[in-house]
């Protein structure tokens, strides 16, 4: 009976899913964390879906179990005591007892592990990505680059940290009520930066996260996982978030005395707007171009901001600059 | 009675002859199992309300949003501190006071094989915990890099890492030397006729516990010693930038980490073991799977180590092999959660106060297992790491298991140490109060990490407001309710008046009951003759 009723719920039916939100929360309604939030969100990815779902079956079994173990137990609790007169038995030994619930454990842990490992597998899969962000972790605060988009290289790159509006009342004894920050009825207490980091919906992005001093864990929730950044090491991971929206996070590795003061925003926007962001942002950003000392300024255009200079090499609207991709 | 008349003139009789000892020869050069054990029970319950008076600084500055009462800096002290001294301090070695105490007891031994080296082991806690603690009255406070003292952050800061690491070095040493004297003494001082699978259950975990501490002490010396030769002595074993690799450190601190976590609950599995038979007045339902069961988590705990740091970027087949070895661990964990039951199954209970502990230890350390099965599952486990589902997580596992366990073996064997009985209404009152307040202490943290807040953050986002106030006022309440343990263990030891009978409990099987309360100054000079009904396993075939 239970392996039937786990068959449903590893084939992930929309009914079983659905059912389980509603019990114990209906989180996907939600993009930030909300009062008395109690389980997961579901999140804004397939990945984040799976890892939801994977994270349902294994509550639920266990909960199924602890009802079974729990209630034989409340019952002995209840039937077999002293003052109720029951006499001790004396059996101290069953074999096909101990040989069944050593058995029916390990069928269950491996109908538990089978999805789980088809899960990982995919997520493991950082092939094939339309675009390549760089994360960096610095004591506290994000830097974000954009190495390419579509086969095309790109140098946009901005640090983000922590919201002055929130700096100011996570002051000590700042006086300031954290209750009074709020977007659209949504606190955005110390989750909110000065620069996001955008993304276009429905495009592959392949993250590589690594960090300058000490290790940082970049993680936003709906995006269904966390990873760590380390310095010296490259860590890659990928996202493909469905729907534009603003999604919110933190830093969840302990990195020093603001380890709690380093949010993470994405905002993700149609494709059309992101290309749109970029163009206007590596116009913007873009640093006189590393030749610049020996290439004098042209002479032609001295008049316009450097940001219609002619974009550097590695900037070249040419399809000549191949990114290497995964 | 195998304990014969020739005990009774104990009190006068010691190691030196029949002169009495002064209070600073009794306790500061003791070589007596049971002064020594009591030495370890009390530094404990010390450690245990300084550990606990941190959690209540950690408490209350999460108890509403914004920062209060402490910088984020001083938070970060209190987190690392608070659990070193948790465990270092008070759970490992108030199950060391235990073995101490009982299996020499329990095995018919006069005292423990190594007893100068017994005195040693206890009086390097003191050191060490005072070299630890210390740091927090320094400039720049005491270490908060986490317990884990991960690289390079722990690296960064004053010296009080290097505080921090030779009070390692030396609760570790002091480790290693009670787990060789434990051995020892199982090994070597086995009473006639108390055959290994004859042996009380708590005497079976603390054995495979001490292979643990020797196995993985000295690695987490090896791993700590790195991190001080990389700060102060230019090496790079963790340092990427000098060829080295921080992520190395982790590996090998949690090759010690995760038997770490057995070490502390495999003992308190034996304790749970002793108390639900005597309760249940009913042998322990499958005690050779008991005992196997206990070996084969030791055996899983040396190769699952991983799993506390699935976020690092590990290549997917190492991912997958520890995602399937610690699910493996379910197996012989819920063999010992299936016996408890059926152990009680057809008995005939009371609830003493040592029982309602052993029960609500069945049932809460189970949801900690629960717990821990969802965070074997890498793909859930990018989810719940580092956050407070992993906090909720292992407080069940240590607080409602490990404490709960030790709570469960003071009372039970309190009567025994000091011949009174304590006040069953005060000690039911006590764990009526610690369970309700544990709950709500740990329970709506799975919730907050569910959520989305990450662990070791002094300050946090409204929507967490709701249950981390709840949470305060839980830590609060449980944090009061101590005060009642302390108060029931005072009142036993000086003012009661209701003298306990050897066998304290009805249904109590061993041979420590076969000696008076309280236990004299010496017991076993002469081995037990083991007669039939005496030990709690006798029929091997079981």
């Amino acid at each position: 009976m239970m392996s039937a009723w786990f068959g449903r719920m590893a084939r992930g039916s929309a009914a079983a899913v659905g059912f389980a939100s509603v019990v114990l929360a209906s989180a996907h309604a939600w993009a930030t964390p909300h009062r008395w939030q109690l389980n997961m969100p579901v999140g804004v990815t397939e990945t984040s879906r799976e890892v939801y779902q994977l994270h349902m079956i294994t509550l639920w079994i266990c909960v199924i179990i602890g009802i079974m173990v729990f209630g034989a137990m409340f019952y002995a609790m209840f039937r077999f005591r002293k003052s109720k007169g029951a006499v001790a038995a004396t059996w101290s030994h069953s074999t096909v007892m101990e040989a069944i619930w050593t058995v029916i454990p390990i069928l269950i842990l491996i109908a538990c592990a089978w999805p789980a490992t088809k899960v990982l597998v995919r997520m493991a899969d950082t092939t094939n990505a339309d675009m390549v962000v760089q994360i960096t972790g610095y004591q506290w605060k994000w830097r974000y680059e954009y190495k390419s988009y579509y086969g095309k290289a790109h140098n946009v790159g901005f640090v983000s940290k922590l919201a002055e509006s929130s700096n100011e009342v996570r002051q000590l004894r700042s006086g300031k009520d954290p209750h009074s920050l709020e977007v659209d009825g949504v606190s955005t207490y110390l989750l909110d930066v000065d620069n996001p980091l955008v993304l276009p919906a429905g495009v592959k992005v392949q993250f590589v996260i690594t960090a300058d001093d000490v290790i940082h864990a970049w993680w936003v929730p709906d995006l269904g996982w966390k990873q760590d950044a380390i310095p010296g090491m490259i860590n890659s991971t990928w996202t493909k978030i469905d729907q534009p929206g603003t999604y919110r996070g933190q830093c969840a590795e302990l990195c020093g005395k603001d380890h709690g003061f380093m949010p993470i925003v994405v905002k993700v926007v149609p494709k059309a707007e992101f290309e749109s962001w970029l163009d206007e942002r590596e116009a913007a950003l873009a640093p006189p171009p590393v030749s610049a000392p020996e290439v004098p300024v042209q002479p032609t255009t001295p008049e316009t901001a450097p940001g219609t200079a002619p974009a550097p090499a590695t900037t070249s609207e040419t399809p000549a600059a191949p990114v290497a991709q995964g | 009675m195998a304990y014969t008349a020739t005990h009774d003139d104990a009190h006068g009789h010691d190691d030196h002859g029949h002169a009495p000892q002064t209070f600073v020869q009794r306790w500061f050069f003791s070589t007596n199992h049971k002064d020594i054990g009591t030495l370890y029970l009390i530094f404990s319950l010390l450690m245990f309300f300084i550990g606990g008076a941190m959690a209540m600084i950690i408490r209350a500055e999460l108890f509403e949003p914004g920062l209060q009462m402490v910088r984020p800096d001083f938070f970060n002290q209190m987190t690392t501190v608070h659990a070193l001294v948790m465990i270092f301090g008070a759970v490992m070695p108030a199950f060391v006071g235990l073995a101490n105490w009982m299996i020499p007891l329990q095995v018919g031994a006069p005292d423990m094989a190594l007893p100068r080296m017994n005195n040693w082991s206890f009086w390097l806690l003191p050191v060490a915990f005072t070299l630890l603690l210390s740091t927090l009255f320094m400039d720049g406070g005491g270490p908060q890099g986490g317990w884990t003292l991960y690289p390079p952050l722990s690296l960064q800061g004053g010296n009080s890492v290097a505080f921090a690491i030779f009070a390692i070095h030396v609760a570790g040493i002091s480790s290693i030397m009670g787990a060789i004297n434990i051995i020892a003494t199982v090994l070597n001082m086995r009473a006639p006729g108390m055959d290994l699978l004859k042996m009380p259950i708590f005497v079976w975990s603390w054995l495979i516990t001490a292979f643990l501490l020797i196995a993985v002490m000295p690695v987490l010396a090896g791993a700590v010693t790195m991190l001080l030769t990389d700060k102060y002595f230019g090496t790079s074993f963790f340092n990427a930038a000098g060829g080295g690799d921080p992520v190395m450190y982790q590996h090998i601190f949690w090759f010690f980490g995760h038997p770490e976590v057995y070490i502390m609950i495999l003992p308190a599995f034996g304790i749970v073991s002793e108390i639900i038979p005597t309760f249940a007045r009913k042998p322990l339902f499958g005690y050779q799977a008991m005992v196997y069961a206990v070996a084969s988590i030791a055996f899983l705990s040396f190769i699952v180590w991983a799993h506390h740091m699935f976020t690092v970027g590990m290549p997917l087949g190492g991912e997958l092999f520890f995602m399937y070895a610690t699910m493996l661990i379910a197996i012989p964990t819920g063999v010992k959660v299936f016996n408890w039951v059926s152990t009680m199954w057809e008995g005939s209970m009371t609830f003493e106060t040592p029982m309602l502990f052993a029960i609500a230890f069945v049932i809460l350390f189970t949801i900690g297992g629960f717990s821990g099965l969802m965070l074997a599952i890498v793909p859930a486990d990018f989810q719940y790491h580092d956050t407070y589902f992993v906090v909720a997580h292992f407080h069940y596992v240590l607080v409602t298991g490990a404490i709960f366990a030790i709570m469960a073996a003071t009372y039970y064997w309190i009567p025994k140490w000091t011949g009174k009985m304590y006040s069953e209404r005060w000690g039911k009152i006590h764990f009526w109060m610690s369970v309700v307040s544990v709950n709500v202490l740990f329970f709506p943290q799975h919730f907050l990490g569910l959520a989305g807040m990450p662990r070791r953050i002094p300050d946090y986002n409204v929507a967490f407001a709701d249950f981390n106030m709840i949470s305060s006022i839980g830590g609060f309440w449980f944090g009061a309710s101590q005060l009642l343990f302390l108060g029931v263990i005072i009142h036993c030891a000086f003012f009661s008046k209701d003298a306990a009978p050897a066998r304290v409990w009805e249904g109590a099987k061993g041979l420590e009951w076969e000696v008076p309360s309280p236990a004299p100054h010496h017991t076993w000079e002469l081995p037990p003759v083991i007669r039939p009904g005496m030990l709690a396993h006798e029929d091997v075939s079981h």
